[in-house]
C-alpha cells in the first residue's frame, strides 16, 4: 500500500522506512517560526531549565506580527526580550519593523519554506505553507521551546483526508470561498487531528497563493495540517525565492486516506461566514436580510496578499466605501504594501475612502488597529469569526473574501461581488 | 483529585473565549487566570475553587495555538479539563504542561455545574460523588501518563 504526502515527510525526518497513522515518532524539524506572542514564553522555559544555546540558529525564523507595531508597554517588553535573544543567539532570519508582516505571509515570499520540509511555529495557522508541499503546522509555546532547544519535536503521524476539487470558479469566486465551503461541509472538527490533503485540476489551476488561503483555514476544520503536492507552479514560485536545494516527495496514487471527498466548484457562490464559527458558511443567494456593516476588513494571514489587495482594488476602483462604514486594509507583508504601492493600489484604496495601515495581525484577533466596539458588525477577509475575536464580546464578524470584503464595504452591507466585475 | 464540576454543556468552545486574546500580551498565569473564561462565562473566575474541573462537550479549545488557554485554566485552579474530545494544539498544550485532558463521552450531558467528581486518572474512572454514579473513560495515552509524572514536556526532553 502507498503512503500520502505527510507520512512519507514524516518518515524521512524521523529516520523510519515506513509510517502509519497513530505512529508517535520523533522528528527532525527544518524550520521553527517564532512570533511575539508564543515564543516570549517559550524564552522563560528555556532560560528556566538553563538551555543557553539554540540548537541551530539557521533553523530559526524570527517574525514578529501578532501586536506590531508595539501595541502597549507589555507586547512593547515582549518584543524587546526577543530582540535581545534574536542578538545573543546570533539568528540572522529576524525580521523586525522595517522588514516586518504577519508571519505567514513572509516566511514563504521571503524563501523560507520549501517542499518535502517540517515546518512548524507557535501558532495554528502555520498549516499555510502546507500549499508549498511542505509539512507545516502549528504548536504551543512548550513545544517551541523544546524544539528551539533540540530541533526535535514529537508527533502522532495523522490520518490523512484527501479533498478532491474539479471544476473552475465563476467570476466573483475565489478560493476562499471553496475553503469556507469545505469547512460549511464538514464542521469545525470535520478534519479533527487530519492532514488535509487537496488535489485535483481546480487546484492545479490556483495560484500558489490562493493555495495558501486554501492550506490556512485548515486549522479551522479542526485539521493538523493543510498539504499540496508540489507541481510546476510550487517549484517555480520557490525558486523564484530562494537557491536551496530541495526534493520533491509526493503522494503514492495508491496512498491510504481515512476519508475522500470529490467537490465540484463550478457552481459554487461566494460563502460568508456568520458568526460565530467559520463553519457558518452562507451563500451569498441564501442572505435575504440586510446586514449593515460597521467595518470592513481586509487583511491577514489569510488574505491579505497581493493578489488578495489587487482582488479588492478592482471592485473599489472608481468607487466610494460606504459613509456609515469604515474600511481598513492590511497589506500581509512589508514587500506586498512596497509592491501594491507600485501598482497603485494603495492609491486606490485611499482615493476610496479606506485606510491603509502598516502590516501586522492586528485587528484579526483583536489586537489593536481596527478594534470592533460592542453592537458593531465587520466583514473581513480573515480566518475566525468566534466571539470576541476582533474586539467586544457583543461584535460580530463575517468572513468572506477580499472581493465580497470590498464590495460589502461600498454599500455598507454585504453585499455580492459579482455585480462589480 | 477531588473537586467541583464547572459544566459547559457547549461543543467548539474555542480558546479566544477561554482567554481572549487582548490578554496576550501577558504570559503569566496569574495574570490570564483573572480572565480565563470571560467571554463565555464572565462569572467563571469568582466561582472556581483550586482543584476544580471544567466540563465541556466536543472539540474544546479549538482555535489559536496559544499555551496561555491552559495557563488560563490552570491559573485558575483548574486540575483538569474533561470533555468529550479536545481540539489538536490544545490537546497537545496541556499533555506538554502535563495537565489532563481528559476524554469522556457524553460528560457533558451527565455531569452538572456543581457536582463533586473524584477522578482515577491512572483507572480512567470518573466518580460523581453528588450522583453516585460512575463513568470512564478511555485511559489517557502512555506518553500522557509520563508527561503528567514527570511535569511536562520540558521536564522530559531533559531527562531522556
Amino acid at each position: 500500500m502507498g503512503k500520502t504526502i505527510t507520512e512519507k515527510i514524516l518518515a524521512k525526518h524521523s529516520g523510519q522506512e515506513n509510517l502509519s497513522p497513530g505512529d508517535l515518532i520523533n522528528a527532525e524539524i527544518d524550520v521553527i517560526m517564532c512570533h511575539d506572542v508564543t515564543t516570549t514564553p517559550a524564552l522563560d522555559m528555556l532560560k528556566a531549565k538553563g538551555v543557553n544555546k539554540v540548537c541551530d540558529p539557521d533553523k530559526i525564523v524570527v517574525i514578529p506580527d501578532h501586536f506590531i507595531p508595539n501595541k502597549d508597554i507589555k507586547s512593547a517588553e515582549m518584543v524587546a526580550k526577543i530582540r535581545r535573544w534574536v542578538k545573543e543567539q546570533g539568528i540572522s532570519k529576524f525580521y523586525d519593523l522595517g522588514k516586518h508582516g504577519v508571519c505567514h505571509a513572509i516566511l514563504p515570499e521571503q524563501g523560507h519554506v520549501i517542499p518535502g520540509q517540517i515546518i512548524i511555529c507557535g501558532d495554528s495557522h502555520t498549516s499555510t505553507h502546507g500549499a508549498l508541499g511542505a509539512f507545516s503546522t502549528g504548536i504551543g509555546s512548550t513545544d517551541l521551546a523544546a524544539a528551539l532547544a533540540t530541533g526535535k519535536l514529537w508527533f502522532k503521524v495523522p490520518h490523512s483526508m484527501l479533498f478532491t476539487i474539479t471544476g473552475s470558479l465563476q467570476k466573483g469566486v475565489y478560493s476562499k470561498d471553496v475553503i469556507l465551503d469545505i469547512i460549511r461541509m464538514i464542521g469545525v472538527d470535520g478534519a479533527l487531528y487530519k492532514a488535509m490533503e487537496f488535489n485535483g485540476d481546480f487546484i492545479k489551476q490556483l495560484s500558489v497563493e490562493a493555495r495558501m488561503t486554501i492550506c490556512n483555514m485548515a486549522i479551522e476544520a479542526g485539521g493538523k495540517s493543510g498539504i499540496i503536492n508540489p507541481d510546476q507552479k510550487t517549484i517555480d514560485y520557490v525558486k523564484s525565492k530562494t537557491d536551496q536545494d530541495f526534493e520533491l516527495i509526493y503522494s503514492d496514487h495508491d496512498a491510504e486516506y481515512e476519508k475522500k471527498y470529490e467537490i465540484n466548484v463550478s457552481d459554487l457562490e461566494p460563502i460568508i461566514a456568520f458568526p460565530n464559527l467559520p463553519s457558518n458558511g452562507k451563500k451569498i443567494s441564501e442572505i435575504k436580510e440586510n446586514i449593515y456593516l460597521d467595518q470592513a476588513y481586509l487583511g491577514s494571514c489569510t488574505n491579505g496578499r497581493l493578489e488578495d489587495l489587487q482582488i479588492a482594488a478592482e471592485i473599489l476602483k472608481d468607487n466610494k466605501v460606504n459613509p456609515d462604514t469604515r474600511m481598513i486594509v492590511v497589506p500581509a507583508t512589508t514587500e506586498i504594501w512596497k509592491q501594491a504601492n507600485k501598482e497603485g493600489l494603495i492609491d486606490i484604496f485611499m482615493d476610496a475612502g479606506a485606510t491603509v495601515s502598516t502590516p501586522t495581525c492586528g485587528a484579526c484577533l483583536g489586537g489593536h488597529m481596527g478594534i470592533l466596539a460592542g453592537g458593531e458588525k465587520c466583514i473581513s477577509s480573515t480566518n475566525r469569526n468566534f466571539v470576541g475575536r476582533m474586539g467586544s464580546p457583543k461584535s460580530e464578524v463575517y468572513l468572506a473574501s477580499p472581493a465580497t470584503v470590498a464590495s460589502s464595504a461600498i454599500e455598507g452591507k454585504i453585499a455580492d461581488p459579482r455585480k462589480y466585475l | 483529585m477531588i473537586g467541583n464540576a464547572h459544566t459547559y454543556d457547549k461543543n467548539h468552545i474555542n480558546t479566544d473565549e477561554i482567554i481572549p486574546a487582548r490578554y496576550l500580551n501577558m504570559d503569566q498565569e496569574k495574570d490570564l487566570a483573572k480572565h480565563a473564561m470571560e467571554d463565555i462565562d464572565e462569572k467563571f473566575i469568582h466561582k472556581v475553587q483550586e482543584g476544580d474541573f471544567v466540563i465541556a462537550g466536543k472539540d474544546f479549545g479549538c482555535g489559536s495555538s496559544r499555551e496561555h488557554a491552559v495557563w488560563a485554566l490552570r491559573g485558575a485552579g483548574i486540575k483538569a479539563v474533561i470533555a468529550v474530545n479536545f481540539a489538536r494544539i490544545f490537546y497537545r498544550n496541556c499533555m506538554n504542561n502535563g495537565f489532563p485532558a481528559i476524554e469522556c463521552d457524553d460528560i457533558s450531558k451527565k455531569v452538572q455545574s456543581g457536582d463533586k467528581l473524584e477522578i482515577d486518572i491512572k483507572a480512567g474512572k470518573i466518580n460523581n460523588l453528588t450522583k453516585n454514579e460512575q463513568y470512564n473513560f478511555k485511559p489517557l495515552p502512555e506518553f500522557a501518563l509520563k508527561m503528567i509524572e514527570v511535569g511536562g514536556l520540558m521536564n522530559y526532553i531533559t531527562i531522556e
